[in-house]
Parts: C-alpha cells; structure tokens; sequence
C-alpha cells in the first residue's frame, strides 16, 4: 500500500471510530469520556486530512469536497465497490 | 436527506470470482435477515417514535445499514466478475444469471426476491424495539453461518467486521429500550403507548 492510500485509510479508520462514538451518545448523551473522545478523534481526523491535501491535494469524499476547475473529477474512478478502490 | 460518501465503511477488495459464495452472501442484501431489510425497517420506524434520543439510534444505525448493504453489494459484485459461461453453468450461477446477468439484485439465497413482509413498523416503541434487537441477532447468526461455509480471507475479512456492527447495534437498541423503560409507568410499561395516546 502506498502513503496515499495508508494516510486514506487512516481516515476512514478515524471516521469509523467517530461513528462508534455517535451511536454511543445517542444513548449516552451526557458521557464526559465519549464526548472527551469525539473531540480528540474529530481533531486528529482533521490534523489527518491536512497532511493528506498537503501532499495530495483536496481529499474528496462528497461532491462538496470536489474542486470546481478544470473537470469535473467526481465522476472518476474507481468507485467504492470496484476492486482495487482502496489501493488506489 | 443523505449525502454519499465515496468510500465503504470497511473496505472490501476479493482477488479471486467466486460464484457460489455470491450465492450465500447475497442473503445479506435481499434476504430475510439481510441489510436492506435492516436500513428500510430502523428508517421507517423513525416517524412513530416519540423520544428524540431513540430517533437519533435508528437515524444513525440505519444509516450505517445502507452502507452495510453497500458492502455486501460490492461482495457480490467483485465475487462475479470475469465468469465463463463453463463457470456459471458449474457453479448453479446460471439460475441467477438467466434473470439478472451480472447485476446485483436484492434475493435471499433460496432465490425469493427481497419482501416488505421482512420488516415491521409497529407504531409501539416496545414493539419496534424488540423487534430491532431480534432482527441484529438474527443478522448476526446469518454472518455466523457464512462464516462456517466460507473459507478466502478476503471475503472472511469484511464478513467479521460486520457481524460485530451486529452485536454493536445489538448492544445499542438495548439501550434505547432500557432507556424507554424508564419513562414509562414501571407497574405497567403497557399503560399507554407513546406513540399514539396523549
């Protein structure tokens, strides 16, 4: 796996530790540690973004991430459910 | 409303085809126990619920249930590329085939195509609860079955990951059930219903 696609997974690793964290608030809403740990993980994931699009340019998960210049890049491949999606 | 994000929840990338495990998984995406029945019944049930807390569980758990289903689709899909009519034909493929080519289309494994029947919305938050927290079991006992007939690491790999959201969101929806509890009359959590009487 390339640094590209190690620092894209670290991402998504953080992302899915911040939805952990969402389903157990919606139970525990008023959790110090949970909402302690929301914070640190949605700072580090931010920190994680900024040195991605520092060496790789916008890091593009929603249409709202694309840069309007030049093509429209949304509609390249590969997409999510494609072989290979996760190395490239 | 809902905003794609370009990525699968947990990634999923299976080197080698292979028709008869597309077969069994498919049952995760059309079958009786399968993620598109989970996404369709906790999104559903959310417009009958009276607390806003348990509304905030079923939002965000059956949100992730669409990108279960996605998972599983993307399975499917990577486990039937590049077939040879020999290939189809050998693995019991062709029965599928016939109908769908290669699309990935919502069935259980038996072949019965998805069903509203597999899901309820009640209108009774101690009804739909109860009948969240059995249907991640019976998702979570569907991923332990495929677990015993599968044998690619590949394929294991992302399978593992989702029965444990199962016993998560198992864990989840028992809380939101004690938490309903506690607001209703303790003598009688069948008094009234919240949903409906005033």
């Amino acid at each position: 796996m390339n640094e590209k696609a190690v620092l894209r997974k670290k991402i998504w690793e953080l992302d899915f530790a911040i939805h952990e964290l969402v389903l157990f608030l919606d139970t525990h809403p008023t959790s110090k540690r949970a909402l302690e740990l929301m914070r640190q993980f949605k700072r580090l994931r931010e920190d994680t973004v900024s040195a991605y699009e520092s060496r790789y340019g916008k890091y593009v998960v929603t249409v709202k991430d694309v840069e309007p210049t030049g093509r429209w890049k949304w509609i390249d491949g590969p997409w999510p459910w494609e072989n290979d999606f996760t190395e490239e | 409303m809902w905003q794609y994000e370009k990525k699968l929840q947990y990634p999923v990338n299976i080197k080698n085809p292979n028709p008869k495990y597309a077969q069994i998984i498919i049952s995760q995406y059309g079958g009786p126990d399968g993620e598109l029945g989970a996404s369709m019944r906790y999104l559903t049930q959310r417009y009958s619920m009276p607390y806003d807390d348990v509304k905030g569980t079923l939002t965000d758990i059956g949100t992730e249930e669409l990108a279960h289903l996605e998972m599983i689709c993307a399975m499917v899909h990577q486990l039937t590329r590049k077939l040879t009519p020999e290939e189809i034909k050998k693995s019991g493929f062709d029965k599928y085939f016939v109908d769908h080519t290669n699309a990935v289309y919502p069935i259980a494994a038996s072949g019965l195509p998805w069903r509203a029947e597999y899901i309820q919305a009640k209108g009774d938050i101690l009804a739909d609860l109860h009948e969240d927290l059995a249907a991640e079991q019976k998702a979570r006992v569907t991923y332990d079955n495929l677990l015993r007939l599968i044998d690619d690491p590949d394929i294991l790999d992302p399978l593992r990951f989702l029965r444990e959201r199962e016993v998560v969101h198992y864990q989840r929806f028992g809380e939101a059930l004690h938490r309903t509890t506690d607001r209703l009359d303790s003598k009688n959590f069948y008094a009234f219903n919240p949903s409906f009487d005033k």
